[in-house]
């Protein structure tokens, strides 16, 4: 074996991915190339320093979160009751978030509204697969709030806010806790803002923020509507859209 | 509209897809985010990339029959990886990716020694794309040549030809140079 052959194959070699025959050839090869052998001895000694360096990337374990939050929001009734304790832990955290934030009036019922938190951000991961973001896909408003007509026991305020910076991109029809809930659908340059609007008894509240796996809600309670943002958006642009939607159902 | 009882047997097979996918695929987790941050070289990208390879690998989950599921999903991550890439203008596509002969400096003048672990960390980012994935895949994921052939879409051959050269690449960035070149 010349010289040139050898060290094709020493790569290979080293890695142990040669069959018998070849094997026999470099080795032989070896005995008498000291510059072949010292390109073998090289590699394997930098094959142990990368083995010994430890050298891999742990994944965050907010990854793992999201991961699985995406997944489940994909085919969330039958996957709920593997939910429960990742579902509680993210409903306290969520809860701790709204009291430290000094948003939440004490007695409260806001257990309630941690869970709904967690069916929000789920509808927000699962608007975000294929085919699953809007029902009707429509800047104009005029469009959009009369194909709500008939499908619900209400009339959602719809309102284009292109000229701020939020352009509606549609809407569609969602399900928040076993109750059909209107979801408008706005985007802010790449990232999508989903808002969340049905009936609700409870009097009027000011926004409460909240971040959830890595995304940011908001909440608050205005003219009969419970409503609710979600987006991967920042806390600060989704509070601008929150203050525009305000004004306009003012 | 939701009705129910066709939603109801969509979540069934779901479901039963969604266990299948965990069994199978989600052990990889580790190698998918593993690959990702040495190709994106970045942990916030490496995130995006691997949720996004993720999302793909459950969508195209119902074509996957068998076989290394392992190897399935670096596929996924890696093309998802190299899609970021060109997106982000950060592959150097005119990286001469020819045959081992042609024209890398002899690595056989330098003697490996003692090797730093942040040097050769660095070492290894800046490889080439091609180099750096074949060497992450056959160093850190234990790929063999096929399973890495499979994952890049390149003939063995070529995986042993980037390997030699990613090595020799390493080799020289890391070893000293002996005094009189070759022995």
């Amino acid at each position: 074996m010349t010289c040139d052959d050898a060290r094709r194959l020493l790569t290979a070699y080293v890695d142990a991915e040669l069959d018998v025959a070849h094997n026999m050839d470099i080795e032989k090869h070896l005995e008498t190339c000291p510059v072949c052998a010292r390109i073998v001895e090289n590699q394997e000694r930098l094959h142990s320093a990368i083995q010994a360096s430890d050298l891999s990337y742990e994944p965050p374990p907010a990854l793992d979160a999201r991961v699985n939050a995406m997944l489940r929001g994909s085919v969330k009734p039958a996957a709920r009751p593997r939910m429960v304790w990742p579902w509680i832990a993210a409903a306290a955290a969520i809860l701790l978030a709204l009291v430290f934030a000094g948003r939440l009036s004490v007695g409260r019922p806001q257990a309630s509204e941690t869970l709904i938190a967690q069916e929000v951000l789920d509808s927000h991961l699962r608007s975000l697969m294929p085919g699953h973001l809007t029902d009707v896909e429509s800047s104009d408003r005029h469009t959009v709030k009369p194909w709500f007509d008939g499908k619900i026991d209400f009339a959602p305020p719809v309102v284009d806010f292109a000229s701020d910076g939020f352009p509606l991109a549609g809407g569609r029809l969602d399900s928040i806790s076993g109750r059909v809930v209107a979801a408008l659908v706005y985007r802010r340059n790449k990232h999508l803002i989903n808002v969340y609007i049905w009936p609700s008894p409870a009097p009027d509240s000011p926004p409460a923020a909240a971040t959830l796996q890595g995304y940011n809600l908001l909440h608050w309670t205005q003219g009969s509507f419970a409503w609710w943002m979600s987006s991967d958006l920042n806390a600060d642009e989704l509070g601008q859209l929150g203050a525009h939607l305000r004004q306009s159902a003012r | 509209m939701i009705v129910p009882a066709a939603q109801e047997r969509l979540f069934l097979s779901e479901q039963n897809k969604l266990a299948q996918f965990e069994f199978l695929v989600m052990p990889h987790r580790k190698a998918a985010y593993n690959l990702a941050r040495w190709l994106t070289r970045n942990d916030h990208d490496a995130e995006d990339v691997v949720q996004e390879a993720f999302l793909r690998a459950f969508r195209f989950f119902d074509g996957f029959h068998g076989g290394d599921s392992k190897a399935w999903l670096l596929t996924i991550v890696r093309n998802a990886c190299h899609t970021w890439m060109q997106q982000n203008r950060k592959l150097t596509l005119d990286e001469d990716m020819g045959e081992y002969e042609a024209a890398e400096p002899s690595p056989e003048t330098v003697v490996i020694e003692n090797v730093d672990r942040e040097a050769l960390r660095r070492a290894i980012e800046e490889l080439p794309p091609e180099f750096r994935e074949a060497i992450v895949l056959r160093e850190l994921e234990g790929l063999s040549y096929k399973e890495i052939g499979a994952v890049t879409g390149v003939p063995v051959g070529t995986v042993m030809s980037r390997l030699a050269r990613a090595r020799g690449r390493l080799a020289k960035a890391l070893g000293e140079r002996k005094a009189g070149g070759a022995v």
